[in-house]
This record gives structure tokens, sequence and C-alpha cells, in this order.
């Protein structure tokens, strides 16, 4: 039989070597303009793929004061909530104005005793120590972090945690360069830095303020957020097994009240808070006139800025990591998105296929894009702006994805048919929510891109390297991305202008807030 | 000739724009596939429809009908049926090799005949061979035809060039369908791979490949990004689902499901489908079998009970 059908394809070949095949196309199908469209289904889904939790976690956690876990003065707990599953995670100590002193009599007998007077390289060996911790116990921290404040596993595991580590490496390193820093000019440490913290990056934030005020030499009051406080207190478990001498890092956690006994207290020498605008012009009315340095990184409502020659498919990327990140938890998110009118049909279409492939729900799992929002207050005011946007007349694009029975969600969103004068385009929304403005030359996507009351950061896409300088020297915000977005790094400082703030963190330049210079 | 003779507006006039593509994010939008967690169920399935979509290939000077036999077999049948995998999609042979696979698979069998073709794998040849080779394939009993471009020509700018030949060698192909090698690891950037692969959608291509496996960086996840993108924006365009193939240098199981987590976010359901993704490679089968084979009964066997192809 093989034979058979051999010599029956041998005559084939020859017929089809000596008259070639009539073009006989096989005709492909074409899908009607209407179907043309992207399935995201699932023909072949992921299974769950859970971090597992071998994490122990207290049922109380104390305040750090002195070196030493110590119950409140005022014996008052709250509780610690997952917002993925709603459930209590431990108590945590509400601390006063007793503890807030407590605290900084201990920071500043720290100060006078051992840390201040401390040379660099010995400082800067304590820095590099907690930095390897932080990276031994990598895992724990990030399953830590996600469980206390909803954020995918991916980004603690990928983002927040080797961050921690980094800023504790890079500042290691300056504690005994500080003179190179400020040539000819003698830098010294201010003393007790009272230092606050909001919940989006909790212990991102902890890491970023306390490491260059340690590596000048100060000493430091730390409140981490109401909402998210465990991981704080985990890093100063692991400034006690790096031996970390008592009193230079006290944690107080606690409420808005406790916070305000820090930057009221007259023996603080520096205040630095990242939160917001509004807290940010109470705390900067307490400090006007009592001498206290001051740093303050506020809010944002940043533009990203689209124009026609721009390498589309990434910068929808960078669209999605400037506004979905950490559940657009982020001062720097880029939550205004400019396009300019060649294209914005198009990054309409694309962007609105890429939220379909964003996974929503258990941030424990490995898979998960878009973890939880943070807290039941902050999911109702995400969607009452939405609402509003809606009300004003936008359009809601939404991911159709499924959502957890339990716990504080919202699905990732875009507006578009929306407005300058529109509340969604002024206001900072602090979640998932993007809006989409279009503009018709680069003068006035600066125009628009430069008319709010924050300047923290802004992205531009553009193949055109010419036009990125032009841009970047005119946008009013501290940080600007040019074909990228949300990038981070400790040695580039980061801040803003205008109600985003003011002050540099992180860099050579984040080390001036820190020291006083002769 | 005379070198120089034509005006440089020549050259540009034969240009086909497309859209630029940024390095460092296109890189890191890629890596993000590979760090999807494939567990379980999902992993099982994955793979087998990864075996479903696989070109087995043999492209050897060494090449006989005789291992040409063995390679058809193992693409028919993978491993033992209690296992429940399909066969392969494919096999990709030399022009040469085509009537003995064709003969060992028989006239109607779901395994296709692919031959690489155009003077693989440098496709530095004259136009009237390599269509010459084409037809012969073809008739050979060849379902698919897996050619070259001239990447000298398409480096050279001489666009149109490279265009033509595509489309006449689709001609020459007749029913059988024609899959276009970039040949991306000479194409060097991004800009070059996503100009050529809608050169070659717009030509008429079926497939777009990666490459002809002899050239390093052969497949790589950012290059196959840059042509699934070419590949969605000609779908909106036109509403015709091109295929794509990564080649070369994909050889576990894990490597081949990040390509899938890839192809299944960038272009949907649509796309996870042999008809329109194939990945090539010699070396990949046995191992994704050994991952279907612990999967499934929970533990790893030796790769002596893995037949060879």
């Amino acid at each position: 039989m093989k034979a058979k059908s051999s010599s029956k394809l041998k005559t084939r070949r020859a017929v089809a070597v000596l008259e070639p095949v009539a073009p006989a196309h096989s005709v492909k199908p074409v899908a009607s303009v209407r179907d043309r469209r992207l399935k995201f289904g699932d023909r072949w889904d992921y299974a769950p793929a859970p971090e597992t939790v071998p994490v122990k976690i207290d049922a109380r956690h104390e305040l750090f004061i002195d070196g030493k876990f110590t119950p409140p003065h005022s014996g008052k707990y709250f509780d610690s909530i997952n917002p993925a599953t709603e459930e209590k995670l431990c108590e945590i100590a509400h601390g006063d104005s007793e503890d807030v002193d407590r605290a900084v009599k201990a920071a500043r007998r720290a100060f006078d005793t051992v840390w201040g007077k401390m040379p660099g390289r010995e400082r800067g060996k304590y820095l590099f120590r907690v930095a390897r911790i932080v990276q031994e116990r990598a895992r724990e921290l990030a399953i830590l972090e996600t469980m206390d404040g909803g954020k995918p596993i991916k980004e603690s595991r990928d983002f927040d945690v080797p961050m921690v580590a980094a800023h504790f490496f890079h500042h290691g390193g300056w504690a005994d360069k500080l003179q190179y820093a400020f040539p000819g000019r003698t830098p010294r440490p201010l003393g007790v830095a009272g230092q606050i913290i909001p919940w989006n990056f909790p212990l991102l934030m902890a890491a970023w303020k306390m490491a260059p005020a340690l590596a000048c030499g100060n000493t430091v009051v730390l409140k981490p957020s109401k909402t998210t406080s465990i991981t704080a207190l985990r890093l100063a478990a692991i400034f006690q097994e790096a031996g970390l001498p008592d009193g230079v890092v006290n944690i107080v956690t606690g409420t808005a009240e406790t916070g305000g006994a820090i930057y009221h207290h007259p023996d603080v020498n520096k205040i630095a808070f990242t939160g917001s605008t509004e807290v940010g012009k109470v705390i900067a009315q307490a400090c006007a006139g009592t001498g206290k340095r001051l740093t303050l990184e506020l809010g944002g409502k940043a533009a990203n800025i689209i124009l026609e020659d721009a390498p589309l498919d990434q910068a929808v990327e960078g669209v999605v990591s400037g506004i979905y990140f950490n559940q657009g938890h982020v001062c720097c998110a880029g939550s205004r998105l400019f396009v300019q009118e060649g294209v914005f049909g198009t990054v309409i279409k694309k962007l609105r296929d890429r939220i379909q492939t964003l996974r929503v729900g258990n941030p424990l799992d490995k898979n998960t894009d878009v973890g939880a929002i943070n807290s039941s207050a902050q999911l109702e005011k995400i969607r009452e702006l939405v609402q509003c946007g809606i009300d004003e007349g936008a359009e809601v694009e939404q991911s159709e994805c499924a959502l957890p029975a339990r716990g504080y969600w919202f699905r990732p969103t875009f507006l578009t048919n929306v407005t300058m004068s529109h509340r969604v385009a002024q206001e900072e929304i602090f979640g998932p929510v993007l809006t989409v403005m279009s503009f018709r030359t680069p003068e006035e996507a600066l125009e628009r891109a430069n008319n709010t009351p924050y300047g923290l950061s802004a992205g531009v896409w553009t193949d055109k390297g010419s036009k990125i300088f032009k841009m970047v020297g005119q946008l009013r915000a501290g940080v600007v991305w040019a074909n990228s977005y949300n990038k981070f790094d400790p040695a580039s400082p980061f801040g803003g202008y205008k109600e985003s703030g003011f002050g540099r963190e992180g860099g050579m330049q984040g080390l001036a807030a820190y020291v006083n210079l002769s | 000739m005379t070198p120089f003779l034509s005006a440089p507006r020549q050259f540009r006039s034969t240009r086909v724009a497309a859209p630029t593509v940024d390095q460092v994010m296109v890189e890191e939008r890629a890596a993000s596939f590979a760090r999807r967690s494939i567990k379980a169920g999902a992993k099982l399935a994955g793979l087998k429809m990864v075996v479903s979509m696989m070109d087995l290939t043999t492209l050897e000077g060494k090449d006989t009908p005789g291992k040409v036999a063995y390679l058809c077999r193992k693409a028919l049948q993978p491993i033992e049926a209690k296992y429940q995998v399909p066969p392969c999609a494919a096999v990709c042979v030399y022009p040469k090799m085509v009537r003995h696979a064709r003969r060992f698979l028989g006239v109607h069998s779901p395994v296709r005949v692919a031959s690489v073709a155009t003077g693989f794998p440098s496709g530095q040849f004259p136009q009237r061979t390599k269509l010459e080779e084409v037809r012969r394939a073809a008739g050979d009993g060849a379902d698919e035809i897996d050619m070259v471009i001239d990447r000298g020509a398409f480096l050279a700018g001489e666009h149109r060039k490279v265009s033509d030949e595509i489309a006449a060698v689709k001609e020459a192909c007749g029913a059988a369908h024609l899959k276009v090698i970039l040949e991306t690891g000479e194409l060097v950037t991004y800009d070059n791979v996503r100009l050529a692969s809608q050169l070659a959608m717009e030509a008429g291509a079926d497939f777009i490949k990666t490459s002809t496996g002899k050239i390093q960086p052969a497949a790589t996840l950012p290059v196959t990004l840059v042509m699934l993108e070419a590949i969605r924006d000609y779908f909106f365009e036109t509403g015709v689902r091109i295929g794509m193939k990564p080649a070369g240098g994909i050889r576990t199981a894990k490597q081949s499901l990040a390509w899938l987590v890839m192809v299944k976010e960038t272009l949907g359901d649509d796309w996870l489908d042999p008809a329109l993704f194939r990945i090539g490679a010699s070396t990949l089968l046995n191992d994704v079998l050994m991952q279907i084979v612990k999967t499934t009964d929970g533990h790893y066997q030796s790769a002596d009970y893995f037949s060879l192809p």
C-alpha cells in the first residue's frame, strides 16, 4: 500500500514541476469591522497560584520605643484588617501624645549619646546590615505587606521589598561620604526627625524616610498609617536583630492625633510627611515659625502625554503601569492621560483591550495584577468620584473581570468624554481610575498638563528625542518620565512642585533635607 | 551595473511606514509574561496545547528519509495514548525530505508537512531558484512553506524587492500556507522587526515566523511580542488573522508556557489555536512530555523513557 501511494505522489510531483500550479491562493477569512475584536476568554485559564503563608502575625502589636516593644500609655488597641478578606489580622497599639513624648525623649537621648556622634562608616555598617536582613526576610515581608495593604504579591515581592533593601544599601553607602555630597561644606545631623508615612507603600515609605535620616546621623520617630502598621513594626524587629542602638528608631502607631503629637512636639527638629495635600497644609501651618525643618510629599494628578509619533503599544503599557500599579494608590500615578487627536481612537482601543487582561483578585495569588483597595473609606471615595464623573457626562470603560465576594475591590477603569473642567480631571482619585483627554499640539499638551495645582510627576511618550527635551523642560513636575513610567531608584531624587509639596527624597539631593550645612 | 546609480530618493519612496517600538518597555513587558505562575490544571492543559502547536523540526545536513520517518511517527503519537497528548501540528523538513514525510504520514494526516524553502537559511539565492524550490516542495506534498526573506535586501532599504519576492513565493505556494521567516537575529532592531512583519503580512504571509534557528539570537520573548503586536494591528486594520510562529531557542516546557501566556494576553483566545500559533522546535517536545508525565503521575521519569524523534 505504501508503494502504491508513493508512486502516486511521484506522478504528482512530476506534474507540479513541469507545469507550475496555477495560483490557487488559500483565501484568508476576513472579519467584518464589527468583529475585529480580541476575545480574552477562558480557552486556557490560569489555575490559582496563591503564595503560601508561613508567616506568623502576633495577635497584638506594641509600640517600638527605645529599642523595646512596649504597650501604649492609653492601653488602647485598634484592629488591623486585611482589605482583601475584611478579616482582622491583629491588634495595633494606639499611641498617644504621652507615647510620642517617650519616643522623642528616647530618640533625643540616642542622638546625644550614641548616633549623633558615631562616625559615618559605623552608621553605614548598621544600614548595610539592615539591608541584608531585609533581603533575607524578603518573602516574609512581601507576604505581610500584601496581607496588610491589599497590594498584589507580585508587586510587594518584585518592587516594594527589593526597593526597601536598595534604599538601605544606597544610604548605607552615603553615611561615610556625606562631605562629598556637599563639597566645601560640613554637614551635621539635625537631631530628631519625626516622620509620618502613608498607607500606599507602608514598608517602602518607612525605608525611604528612615534610611537617609539615619545615614545623616539623625534619630527617628516614625508613625505609620493606621491601616498599615504591621510591616513597619516588623522592620523594627529587624532593627533589633541588626543591633541598632536603642532609641535610634522609634515607631509609634496610631491615628491622625498620634501624628499630630509628633509634629507639634517641641523637641522634634525635622518633620517629613508623605500623604494628602490637605494634611500637608495642616502640618505646614503647625511647623511654621517653630524652627522645625519640613519636607512634604503630597498628592498629584500627573499628566501622561502620548504624542502621535509615540511607540503606541509600549505607551499603552506605560499608561497601564502608570495608573493601575498598586491599584492606583500612588501619589505619582499618571491619572490624566492626554492623547494627541491623531492617535486618540487607536490608544483607546488598545487600552480597552489591555485592561481586559488585568487580573483582579486575591492579592496573594502570584498572577494577580490588581489587588484590593486599601480600605473601605478609600473605596467609598473612589466610587463617589467616579459617580460624579458619570453624573458630569463622562463615559466609563471598565474591565469585565469577576470580583471576589468579600473585600474592597474596584475594577480597572478609565473615563472618556472628560474635559479639564470635570471634577475627575482635577481631583486626585487615588484609585485605579484614569481620565483620558485629547490635545492637538505639543504646546496645548504642555499647557493642559501644567493646568493643575499639583506638580509631582508627568510622562511623555514620543519617538523623537528633541520633543522629549522640549517637553521635559517645560513641564512643572518634580519627576518626568520619558517613554517609561513609575521607574524608581534610590539614587534618583523624588519630590514635587506646587501643592505636591517641597523637598526631595532619595539620591544626593535627598540628603540635604537631613543635614545642617556650615 | 554601476553601484549608486539610483538616486537616494528612490530608496526612500519604497519604504513602508510602520509604528516604532520602544526597546526598554517592550522588553519589560515581554519579561512580565515569564513571571506568570502556571500551576496544576492550567499547566497540564497548557503543555498539551503546546504539543498541538508544535512544528517538530529537523533541519540538518545529515537528515535522511529514515530520520524523517522517526520524526513523523513521533509527531503522530508523541507519547503513550494514556496521557491523552494530541499529535504535533506539523513536521518541518528540508524540501528534499518533503516527499518522504508525505509518504510516511499519508495523504490525510493530522500532522501537516511543512518545508523550509527559498534558499534556507540564508535566502541568498536568485529568485528563480527560490520559486522553483517552492513549487517543487508544494508539488511534493508540503502543506506549508516556511520561506526566508532576503535580509540583505531588507537592510539595504529595498523593501519593495522583499515584498515582491514574498508575493511571488505566495503565488508559487498555490494552496500551501506560507510562513515568512524574518530572521530577527539579523534584523537586529525591534523597529526593523516591526516593519518586516508588516511588510510580510501585506505581501501575503499566512504566518510570520521569527527565525531559522541557525542564527543567534533566535526567538526571544520581546521579538515575538513585537510581531504579535504587528499581527494585532493588521487584524484591526484588515480583519485578517495572521498566524505567529516563534522558532529556535525554545527548549524547555517552562519557556514554552511563557510564549503561550504572551499569546493569550496579547491576541486573546482566537490565537490559542494551532491554526494561528505554532512553535518551531526540535528538542522541546520531550521536555514538555516529561512535564506532562510529571504533572499526571506526580513524579519525574528518566529521559530514557521518552523516545527520541
